[in-house]
């Protein structure tokens, strides 16, 4: 798709070198089963930054990504090994609520997941779980999420009716507002846009660059430009392994190894 | 392949007509057999309900829904005892398989992944499902009747909802599994525990299943004779919610009428058949639609 | 290199977390399989108590409460032969008659029916699946055994009445309509949407593609039925058989309408007789001690006949699954 690594010139913010860590991974790996699908892993993940996972189908990004919510565990033949310490513990270590890191750790999937309920209850759902919240508060906190997530003018209207009659770019603008609405620490984006047309991609985009004055990003996406487009800091994996990390304009200008460069520049993906 | 060869062939010759004569046969026998199997089916119900419209039409009447069955001999009566003691009985054993079959089959589809439990208990559902319903009435009769010594109403609504419970379990594991695993996994990244994710999420989306595998359930029981004869069999007296003792319902009163010698017991009987019947299509129509509007 | 991590959002609200919240996660998980090792117990339960119930009745009689011809209630001598010959010889019929038709509806739904007349003949199909045992006993009785007798028993026995085999198989010495024959026909009408629906399920999950190939290089529909859909679909729609031979075997109401209830070991089958399934229906009632233990007895006999039946027909249609 692209042609020159030029034309990828990334045109997100710089990063803040200040940031602090917020994920960082140590000497991860992964198993699907007897497959060994993340090998050796190191890296770290900064604060209100966002981070872009790139490399070809099938090389991990998404896996990486599923281990920091541990979502992994909902199957028993997926485990991983190694550290992924955020705020001070190891979150693959047995002794670490999963649905507490989970409440903490949002995520965004593919594909719009509109839950069987009104548009409010979907936004509303994570924090009745956790927190205690009068009617008032709750309101509140749903038009908070909603505005932010760009969706409250086209649903305040309409808030008692159901998430699954929104339009597909809309879902999925709810589903970020469900997720944030919660106030995590980080927001996961497993290729938020991959299933939507050019222009909610274009808003979801958007949304995402707003996002990161309050939460840390990661988001896998096979889509360079989006990558170069919104990212802070950009991982290059390949066959389960990271290539490269490091600032974005740094892997999409000048990478230090080969396979980043065949691949940012289109010759190999 | 005989298309093209046939267009491309320069003489024209051998073009139509080249399938055997004993092809031909065999295929308009199978045509034939397999329309007429179908007829034959179709026409045994229209039979069916021809028959119960006919001879049951008649005895249909405002006393067959206010009078109590009478005794033998006597002249007139109804079927009110029987209808409410049947719609008691119905209700009762659905409302015992509802959460055993409900909860049995949300185990089967949410947490008995590659389970070996979850195997057997999936595989001696099934078993159950086609088990002759004789023999839970024998069942219920031999743990329940023998030792309290006496048919009652609560030993019919258990037996029911034996029926019952396999067909609950079955439909809400399929209709379970219709969800797509999406929607599990975005709940439990909100934090969503198991328990959470199953009742607010995987419960709502699979509703309509769920309620269809009721549905068919109690179209199954309502009907049912041969347990009911041993558990709850029958009272020629009017109903009186005292469900420690035998009480009267439509299918054994159906039995006993039907080839009583009394003209009003066939009468009865012949009625009696007619609204279970319209009932229980009533309801798997409605089951059925219910899963189609989905 | 790795900082202590803070979380300082500008405009984070303060969060109340509940105690907690879901001390209810670990009792939704026992409950629920509590409710499936529910299933388990009570296959089980019907076992133990058709064993228990029926244990007198095997101690008193040994092995001769299957091969025993008598059911004395005057004496208390039971002998289930007549009632297991009856329960075997109806299924026999039943499927014999009910097969071919099964699998011939089951062909006309998903082969030959034009596609809007799919869905109302498959209804009925279904419909009919669902009308009550005891309603095609009624009919049984007052439709169709006498239509039996006045235009199949009586023709059939005046043409067969001396000849060898058939002279003794299909000779009614009182035309009544009642008998074994009839059982095994009304079981027939009674399996055939059952195993038809079954069948035409699985005919439906074979993919469109192996059809469609068949018939591209020419062959006619019986031919694909024959040689595609049949292999494909066999294994499956043999269990499918099965489950229809287990419904068959326990089949109650409608049986003891029209088998007659003779405890009579006959070698014609238009001559009344009874099944397991008849005989504990019409005696049950009136029955105590020892016969009560010889019903419940014979109840355990059904039981462990159609468990078989049924676990070979589950074996069987789970294979279906692979597709």
């Amino acid at each position: 798709m692209s042609q020159m690594a030029v034309q990828d010139a990334p045109s997100a913010a710089a990063p803040n070198k200040d940031a602090k860590v917020c994920i960082g991974v140590k000497n991860l790996d992964f198993y699907y089963g007897g497959f060994h699908a993340l090998k050796n892993v190191n890296m770290n993940f900064f604060d209100r930054q966002v981070t872009a996972m790139i490399g070809p189908s099938g090389c991990g990004k998404s896996t990486l990504l599923r281990v920091f919510n541990r979502i992994y565990s909902l199957y028993p033949e997926q485990r991983a090994t190694g550290e992924v310490m955020l705020d001070g513990r190891n979150i693959i270590s047995d002794n670490v609520d999963i649905n507490e890191l989970r409440a903490r750790i949002g995520m965004v999937f593919q594909k719009p997941t509109p839950f069987p309920m009104s548009i409010y209850d979907n936004c509303a759902f994570g924090m009745r779980l956790y927190e205690k919240l009068s009617k008032s508060e709750l309101d509140d906190r749903v038009e908070q999420a909603l505005r932010k997530a760009a969706l409250w003018d086209e649903v305040k209207d309409k808030l008692k009716q159901s998430g699954m009659g929104l339009s597909g770019g809309q879902q999925q603008r709810m589903c970020i507002a469900r997720t944030i609405a919660q106030q995590p620490d980080v927001i996961l984006f497993d290729e938020p846009t991959s299933a939507l047309d050019p222009i909610s991609t274009g808003k979801i985009e958007e949304l995402i660059e707003e996002l990161r004055a309050d939460f840390s990003i990661v988001i896998v996406t096979h889509n360079m430009q989006q990558a170069a487009r919104i990212s802070q800091y950009t991982a290059f994996m390949y066959l389960g392994e990271l290539i490269e990390f490091g600032p974005t304009t740094k892997i999409f200008m000048e990478p230090e190894q080969k396979r980043t460069l065949d691949y940012v520049t289109g010759r190999f993906g | 392949m005989s298309d093209t060869t046939a267009n491309a062939a320069p003489q024209g010759q051998v073009k139509w007509g080249r399938v055997r004569q004993s092809r031909r046969i065999s295929d308009k026998v199978l045509r034939v057999f397999a329309t007429v199997s179908t007829m034959l089916a179709v026409f045994v119900l229209f039979w069916i309900l021809g028959m119960l419209i006919w001879k049951g039409g008649q005895g249909i009447s405002l006393d067959l829904f206010t009078k109590i069955t009478p005794g033998p001999g006597t002249a007139g009566g109804g079927l009110l005892n029987a209808i409410v003691g049947s719609i008691v009985l119905t209700f009762l054993g659905i409302a015992i398989a509802t959460p055993i079959g409900v909860m049995a089959g949300t185990y089967l589809a949410e947490y008995g992944k590659g389970s070996k439990l979850a195997d057997l208990v999936r595989f001696i559902n099934d078993i159950l499902l086609s088990a002759p319903s004789i023999l839970i009435g024998l069942f219920v009769y031999v743990i329940l009747v023998m030792p309290f010594r006496g048919y009652s109403g609560w030993a019919g609504s258990i037996a029911l909802a034996i029926i019952a419970l396999p067909v609950i379990v079955r439909t809400t594991e399929d209709m379970l599994r219709l969800v797509p695993n999406s929607l599990r996994e975005a709940g439990a990244a909100l934090g969503a525990p198991p328990s959470i994710v199953i009742r607010q999420i995987s419960w709502r989306a699979a509703k309509a299943g769920i309620v269809t595998g009721i549905l068919l359930a109690l179209a199954r029981i309502a009907g049912e004779t041969a347990p009911l004869l041993f558990t709850a069999l029958n009272n020629s007296f009017w109903f009186n919610w005292n469900l420690t003792g035998g009480i009267s319902n439509l299918p054994v009163t159906i039995y006993a009428f039907a080839s009583a010698p009394y003209d009003n017991w066939q009468q009865l009987a012949w009625a009696g058949a007619l609204l279970i019947t319209a009932a229980i299509l009533a309801l798997s129509i409605g089951a059925r639609s219910l899963l189609n509007r989905k | 290199m790795v900082a202590v991590y803070e979380r300082t959002y500008q405009n984070a609200t303060k969060v109340t977390r509940k105690a907690n919240p879901f001390g209810f996660d670990p009792i939704f998980a026992a409950l629920s399989k509590a409710a499936a090792i529910t299933v388990l117990v009570l296959l089980a339960g019907i076992m133990a108590s058709m064993i228990y119930g029926g244990w007198p009745a095997f101690r008193e009689f040994g092995f001769g409460f299957l091969t025993g011809t008598q059911w004395d209630t005057m004496n208390d001598r039971y002998g289930g032969l007549p009632a297991i010959v009856g329960t075997l010889s109806t299924a026999l019929i039943a499927m014999v008659i009910g097969v071919p038709l099964s699998i011939g509806t089951a062909i006309y739904l998903t082969q030959l029916a034009p596609a809007w007349f799919k869905r109302p003949v498959g209804t009925a199909v279904e419909l009919l699946a669902a009308v009550p045992s005891i309603i095609y006993g009624m009919w049984g009785l007052f439709v169709f055994v006498p239509l039996f007798a006045a235009y199949f028993q009586v023709p059939v026995s005046q043409v067969v009445e001396g000849m060898p085999i058939v002279g003794t198989i299909l000779y009614a010495r009182s035309p009544s309509g009642l008998g074994i024959l009839s059982a095994g026909i009304i079981l027939a009408f009674m399996i055939v949407p059952f195993i038809a629906s079954l069948t035409r399920d699985m005919l439906d999950q074979i993919p469109t593609v192996l059809r469609e190939s068949a018939y591209g290089i020419g062959c006619t529909t019986w031919e694909v039925v024959r040689h595609v859909l049949l292999p494909q679909a066999g294994v499956s729609i043999v269990g499918a058989v099965m489950l229809g031979l287990g419904r068959a075997l326990g089949e109650t109401m409608a049986v003891t309408f029209v088998i007659g209830n003779a405890n009579r070991l006959s070698a014609s089958i238009m001559d009344p007789g009874s099944t397991i399934a008849s005989r504990i229906a019409s005696e049950f009632n009136e029955a105590l001690g020892m016969q009560m233990n010889a019903l419940i007895g014979l109840g355990c006999v059904l039981f462990f006949v159609t468990f078989v039946v049924l676990v070979i027909a589950r074996i069987l249609v789970s294979r279906v699954k692979q597709y």
